[in-house]
Protein backbone atom coordinates (compact mmCIF):
# COMPACT_ATOMS: atom_id res chain seq x y z
CA UNK A 1 0.00 0.00 0.00
CA UNK A 2 1.01 3.33 -0.93
CA UNK A 3 1.89 5.55 1.97
CA UNK A 4 0.07 8.50 -0.01
CA UNK A 5 -3.42 7.05 1.38
CA UNK A 6 -2.89 6.96 5.07
CA UNK A 7 -1.02 10.32 4.76
CA UNK A 8 -3.46 12.08 2.61
CA UNK A 9 -6.48 10.78 4.70
CA UNK A 10 -5.10 12.74 7.70
CA UNK A 11 -4.36 15.70 6.12
CA UNK A 12 -8.13 16.05 5.26
CA UNK A 13 -8.93 15.10 8.44
CA UNK A 14 -6.46 17.62 9.90
CA UNK A 15 -8.12 20.36 7.61
CA UNK A 16 -11.71 19.28 8.46
CA UNK A 17 -10.59 20.10 12.43
CA UNK A 18 -9.38 23.21 11.89
CA UNK A 19 -12.78 24.55 9.68
CA UNK A 20 -14.69 23.04 12.84
CA UNK A 21 -12.51 24.83 15.98
CA UNK A 22 -12.33 28.43 13.61
CA UNK A 23 -16.00 27.72 12.75
CA UNK A 24 -17.81 26.27 15.16
CA UNK A 25 -19.49 28.29 18.30
CA UNK A 26 -20.21 26.26 20.93
CA UNK A 27 -17.43 24.98 22.96
CA UNK A 28 -18.00 21.47 23.41
CA UNK A 29 -17.90 21.46 18.97
CA UNK A 30 -14.90 23.18 19.48
CA UNK A 31 -13.44 20.10 21.68
CA UNK A 32 -15.40 17.81 18.96
CA UNK A 33 -13.19 19.27 16.12
CA UNK A 34 -9.83 19.21 18.76
CA UNK A 35 -10.22 15.79 18.71
CA UNK A 36 -10.63 14.75 14.69
CA UNK A 37 -7.34 17.28 14.65
CA UNK A 38 -5.46 14.72 17.40
CA UNK A 39 -6.89 11.25 15.09
CA UNK A 40 -5.62 13.09 12.24
CA UNK A 41 -1.94 13.22 13.74
CA UNK A 42 -2.65 9.11 15.23
CA UNK A 43 -2.99 8.14 11.80
CA UNK A 44 0.06 10.00 10.53
CA UNK A 45 1.95 7.96 13.59
CA UNK A 46 0.57 4.65 13.30
CA UNK A 47 1.20 4.70 9.11
CA UNK A 48 4.90 6.03 9.58
CA UNK A 49 5.57 3.33 12.25
CA UNK A 50 4.73 0.47 9.59
CA UNK A 51 6.24 2.33 7.13
CA UNK A 52 9.58 2.51 8.98
CA UNK A 53 9.27 -0.92 10.76
CA UNK A 54 10.56 1.01 13.93
CA UNK A 55 11.61 -1.92 16.10
CA UNK A 56 10.73 0.19 19.53
CA UNK A 57 6.94 0.95 18.03
CA UNK A 58 7.96 4.49 18.56
CA UNK A 59 4.72 5.50 16.63
CA UNK A 60 2.43 2.90 17.92
CA UNK A 61 3.25 4.20 21.38
CA UNK A 62 2.62 7.08 20.92
CA UNK A 63 0.03 6.95 19.24
CA UNK A 64 -1.12 5.11 22.58
CA UNK A 65 0.11 8.00 24.45
CA UNK A 66 -1.58 10.74 22.77
CA UNK A 67 -5.14 9.11 23.12
CA UNK A 68 -4.37 8.93 26.74
CA UNK A 69 -3.11 13.02 26.43
CA UNK A 70 -6.45 13.53 24.90
CA UNK A 71 -8.38 11.71 26.81
CA UNK A 72 -7.11 14.24 29.89
CA UNK A 73 -7.61 16.64 27.83
CA UNK A 74 -11.20 16.30 27.05
CA UNK A 75 -11.19 15.46 30.78
CA UNK A 76 -10.21 19.06 32.14
CA UNK A 77 -11.71 20.48 29.12
CA UNK A 78 -15.47 19.68 29.85
CA UNK A 79 -14.57 20.48 33.57
CA UNK A 80 -13.76 24.25 32.12
CA UNK A 81 -16.49 24.21 29.97
CA UNK A 82 -19.31 23.54 32.76
CA UNK A 83 -17.30 25.91 35.03
CA UNK A 84 -18.34 28.41 32.28
CA UNK A 85 -21.46 27.27 32.18
CA UNK A 86 -22.35 27.27 35.73
CA UNK A 87 -20.76 31.57 35.85
CA UNK A 88 -21.75 32.25 32.44
CA UNK A 89 -25.40 30.15 31.41
CA UNK A 90 -23.73 30.27 27.74
CA UNK A 91 -20.51 28.12 26.36
CA UNK A 92 -20.43 30.11 23.35
CA UNK A 93 -16.91 30.75 22.60
CA UNK A 94 -17.14 34.04 21.04
CA UNK A 95 -19.56 35.77 23.65
CA UNK A 96 -16.48 35.31 26.19
CA UNK A 97 -15.07 38.68 25.28
CA UNK A 98 -14.22 39.83 29.12
CA UNK A 99 -11.23 40.28 28.04
CA UNK A 100 -11.14 42.26 25.19
CA UNK A 101 -9.81 45.70 24.96
CA UNK A 102 -12.94 47.66 23.44
CA UNK A 103 -14.97 50.30 26.35
CA UNK A 104 -18.25 48.53 25.62
CA UNK A 105 -19.43 46.46 28.64
CA UNK A 106 -18.74 43.42 29.42
CA UNK A 107 -21.33 40.97 28.76
CA UNK B 1 -5.24 -0.53 -6.51
CA UNK B 2 -4.60 -3.14 -4.35
CA UNK B 3 -7.68 -4.79 -1.52
CA UNK B 4 -5.86 -3.07 1.46
CA UNK B 5 -5.78 0.41 -0.91
CA UNK B 6 -9.58 0.17 -1.76
CA UNK B 7 -10.67 -1.11 2.16
CA UNK B 8 -8.59 2.13 3.01
CA UNK B 9 -9.95 4.39 0.50
CA UNK B 10 -13.33 3.40 1.46
CA UNK B 11 -13.16 3.66 5.15
CA UNK B 12 -10.95 6.90 4.99
CA UNK B 13 -13.86 8.51 3.01
CA UNK B 14 -16.69 7.58 5.83
CA UNK B 15 -14.21 9.05 8.32
CA UNK B 16 -13.46 12.53 6.43
CA UNK B 17 -17.53 12.51 5.96
CA UNK B 18 -18.14 12.16 9.04
CA UNK B 19 -15.62 14.04 10.29
CA UNK B 20 -17.28 17.00 7.63
CA UNK B 21 -20.63 16.46 8.97
CA UNK B 22 -19.54 16.71 12.51
CA UNK B 23 -18.14 20.27 11.76
CA UNK B 24 -21.41 20.98 9.52
CA UNK B 25 -24.57 19.87 11.08
CA UNK B 26 -26.90 22.21 12.75
CA UNK B 27 -28.08 19.38 15.92
CA UNK B 28 -25.29 18.70 18.29
CA UNK B 29 -26.12 15.43 19.39
CA UNK B 30 -26.01 14.50 15.96
CA UNK B 31 -21.94 15.99 15.67
CA UNK B 32 -21.52 13.67 18.57
CA UNK B 33 -22.65 10.45 16.69
CA UNK B 34 -20.94 11.60 13.37
CA UNK B 35 -18.03 11.71 15.85
CA UNK B 36 -18.40 7.94 16.80
CA UNK B 37 -18.71 7.14 12.51
CA UNK B 38 -15.63 8.91 12.47
CA UNK B 39 -13.62 7.31 15.29
CA UNK B 40 -15.36 3.66 14.11
CA UNK B 41 -13.66 4.07 10.40
CA UNK B 42 -10.52 5.39 11.79
CA UNK B 43 -10.32 2.41 13.83
CA UNK B 44 -10.93 0.01 10.49
CA UNK B 45 -8.13 2.57 9.19
CA UNK B 46 -6.03 1.14 11.85
CA UNK B 47 -6.67 -2.18 11.44
CA UNK B 48 -5.83 -2.02 7.76
CA UNK B 49 -2.38 -0.85 8.99
CA UNK B 50 -2.19 -3.79 10.86
CA UNK B 51 -2.15 -1.97 14.31
CA UNK B 52 -4.37 -4.19 15.59
CA UNK B 53 -3.77 -3.01 19.34
CA UNK B 54 -4.21 0.56 18.70
CA UNK B 55 -7.51 -0.18 16.87
CA UNK B 56 -9.07 -1.19 20.09
CA UNK B 57 -7.69 1.03 22.41
CA UNK B 58 -9.33 3.53 20.02
CA UNK B 59 -12.66 1.57 20.10
CA UNK B 60 -12.57 1.38 23.40
CA UNK B 61 -11.33 5.35 24.74
CA UNK B 62 -12.33 7.38 21.77
CA UNK B 63 -16.00 5.69 21.05
CA UNK B 64 -16.57 4.41 24.37
CA UNK B 65 -15.47 6.83 27.06
CA UNK B 66 -14.53 10.47 24.99
CA UNK B 67 -17.83 10.58 22.96
CA UNK B 68 -19.90 9.48 25.95
CA UNK B 69 -17.75 12.25 27.75
CA UNK B 70 -18.87 14.71 25.25
CA UNK B 71 -22.49 14.03 25.26
CA UNK B 72 -22.54 13.98 29.43
CA UNK B 73 -21.41 17.92 28.97
CA UNK B 74 -23.91 18.14 26.01
CA UNK B 75 -26.40 17.49 28.51
CA UNK B 76 -24.79 19.38 31.74
CA UNK B 77 -24.81 22.20 29.66
CA UNK B 78 -28.48 22.03 28.44
CA UNK B 79 -27.53 23.29 24.78
CA UNK B 80 -30.56 22.89 22.63
CA UNK B 81 -31.33 19.09 21.48
CA UNK B 82 -32.90 20.27 18.38
CA UNK B 83 -31.33 21.40 15.18
CA UNK B 84 -30.40 25.07 16.28
CA UNK B 85 -28.99 28.10 15.00
CA UNK B 86 -26.47 30.12 15.68
CA UNK B 87 -23.92 27.26 16.42
CA UNK B 88 -21.80 28.58 13.71
CA UNK B 89 -19.73 31.90 14.49
CA UNK B 90 -19.64 34.51 12.26
CA UNK B 91 -16.66 33.84 10.82
CA UNK B 92 -17.22 30.50 8.35
CA UNK B 93 -15.84 31.92 5.14
CA UNK B 94 -12.69 32.64 6.75
CA UNK B 95 -12.57 29.29 8.35
CA UNK B 96 -13.28 27.14 5.45
CA UNK B 97 -10.54 29.36 3.19
CA UNK B 98 -7.89 28.55 6.33
CA UNK B 99 -9.26 24.88 5.72
CA UNK B 100 -9.03 24.33 2.16
CA UNK B 101 -5.89 26.29 2.17
CA UNK B 102 -4.37 23.97 4.67
CA UNK B 103 -5.64 20.59 3.28
CA UNK B 104 -4.21 21.95 -0.38
CA UNK B 105 -0.77 22.81 0.42
CA UNK B 106 -0.75 19.37 3.32
CA UNK B 107 -2.21 17.08 0.35
CA UNK B 108 0.08 19.00 -2.39
CA UNK B 109 3.47 18.76 0.07
CA UNK B 110 2.85 15.07 1.16
CA UNK B 111 2.02 13.78 -2.23
CA UNK B 112 4.58 14.94 -3.96
CA UNK B 113 7.02 13.74 -0.97
CA UNK B 114 5.84 10.21 -0.45
CA UNK B 115 4.40 9.11 -3.84
CA UNK B 116 7.31 6.55 -4.33
CA UNK B 117 6.88 5.01 -0.75
CA UNK B 118 5.18 2.30 -0.21
CA UNK B 119 4.20 0.39 2.97
CA UNK B 120 4.71 -3.78 3.08
CA UNK B 121 1.99 -4.82 5.55
CA UNK B 122 2.61 -7.60 7.77
CA UNK B 123 0.51 -8.81 10.09
CA UNK B 124 2.10 -8.98 13.73
CA UNK B 125 3.72 -5.64 13.73
CA UNK B 126 1.29 -4.14 15.88
CA UNK B 127 -0.18 -7.16 18.24
CA UNK B 128 -0.74 -6.61 21.68
CA UNK B 129 2.11 -8.71 22.46
CA UNK B 130 4.57 -6.45 20.37
CA UNK B 131 3.08 -2.77 22.08
CA UNK B 132 3.06 -4.37 25.21
CA UNK B 133 6.83 -5.56 24.77
CA UNK B 134 7.33 -2.25 23.78
CA UNK B 135 6.02 0.09 26.16
CA UNK B 136 6.87 -2.20 29.38
CA UNK B 137 10.65 -2.44 27.86
CA UNK B 138 11.81 0.73 26.14
CA UNK B 139 8.64 3.00 27.08
CA UNK B 140 8.36 3.07 30.83
CA UNK B 141 9.41 6.39 31.99
CA UNK B 142 7.07 7.88 29.72
CA UNK B 143 4.56 5.51 30.76
CA UNK B 144 5.05 6.47 34.31
CA UNK B 145 5.28 10.12 33.40
CA UNK B 146 1.53 9.57 31.68
CA UNK B 147 -0.02 8.32 34.60
CA UNK B 148 1.32 11.01 36.75
CA UNK B 149 -0.54 13.70 34.32
CA UNK B 150 -3.61 11.15 34.27
CA UNK B 151 -3.53 11.98 37.60
CA UNK B 152 -3.40 15.62 38.19
CA UNK B 153 -5.89 15.87 34.98
CA UNK B 154 -8.24 13.86 37.67
CA UNK B 155 -7.74 16.12 40.26
CA UNK B 156 -8.07 19.55 38.57
CA UNK B 157 -11.47 18.10 37.23
CA UNK B 158 -12.17 17.44 40.43
CA UNK B 159 -10.71 20.83 42.05
CA UNK B 160 -12.41 22.80 38.53
CA UNK B 161 -15.89 21.08 39.09
CA UNK B 162 -16.00 20.54 43.55
CA UNK B 163 -14.85 23.18 44.75
CA UNK B 164 -16.46 25.84 43.09
CA UNK B 165 -19.89 23.99 43.86
CA UNK B 166 -19.03 24.03 47.83
CA UNK B 167 -18.89 27.91 47.68
CA UNK B 168 -21.76 28.22 46.12
CA UNK B 169 -23.91 25.77 47.57
CA UNK B 170 -22.98 27.32 51.07
CA UNK B 171 -23.67 30.56 49.64
CA UNK B 172 -27.08 29.66 48.53
CA UNK B 173 -27.76 26.88 50.90
CA UNK B 174 -30.10 24.54 48.57
CA UNK B 175 -28.03 23.39 45.56
CA UNK B 176 -26.50 20.42 46.83
CA UNK B 177 -27.31 17.35 45.53
CA UNK B 178 -27.75 18.92 42.20
CA UNK B 179 -24.42 20.39 42.46
CA UNK B 180 -22.87 17.60 43.76
CA UNK B 181 -24.22 15.62 40.95
CA UNK B 182 -22.22 17.85 37.89
CA UNK B 183 -19.28 17.70 40.30
CA UNK B 184 -18.75 14.04 40.68
CA UNK B 185 -19.23 13.21 36.83
CA UNK B 186 -15.54 14.19 35.15
CA UNK B 187 -13.95 13.22 37.71
CA UNK B 188 -15.60 9.73 37.78
CA UNK B 189 -14.59 9.75 34.13
CA UNK B 190 -10.88 10.60 34.51
CA UNK B 191 -10.48 8.01 36.94
CA UNK B 192 -11.86 5.23 34.55
CA UNK B 193 -8.91 5.12 33.48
Amino acid sequence: MSVVYPVVFSALLFSVGVYGVLARRNAILVLMSVELMLNAVNLNLVAFDVWLRDALHGGQVLTLFTIVVAAAEVGLGLAIVLLLYRNRRNIDVDRQDTLRETKQEAR
Amino acid sequence: MTTAEIVFTALGVVAVGAGVLVVTTRQIVHAALWLVVSFGALAGMYLVLTAEFVAWVQVLIYVGAIVVLLLFGIMLTRAPIGPGEGMDSGNRLPALAVAVGTAAVLVTLLVRGFKDARIELEPGGGSADALGEAIFREWVLPFEVLSVLLLAALVGAIVLSKGRARTTAAERGSAGPDAGARGSSPGSKGRER
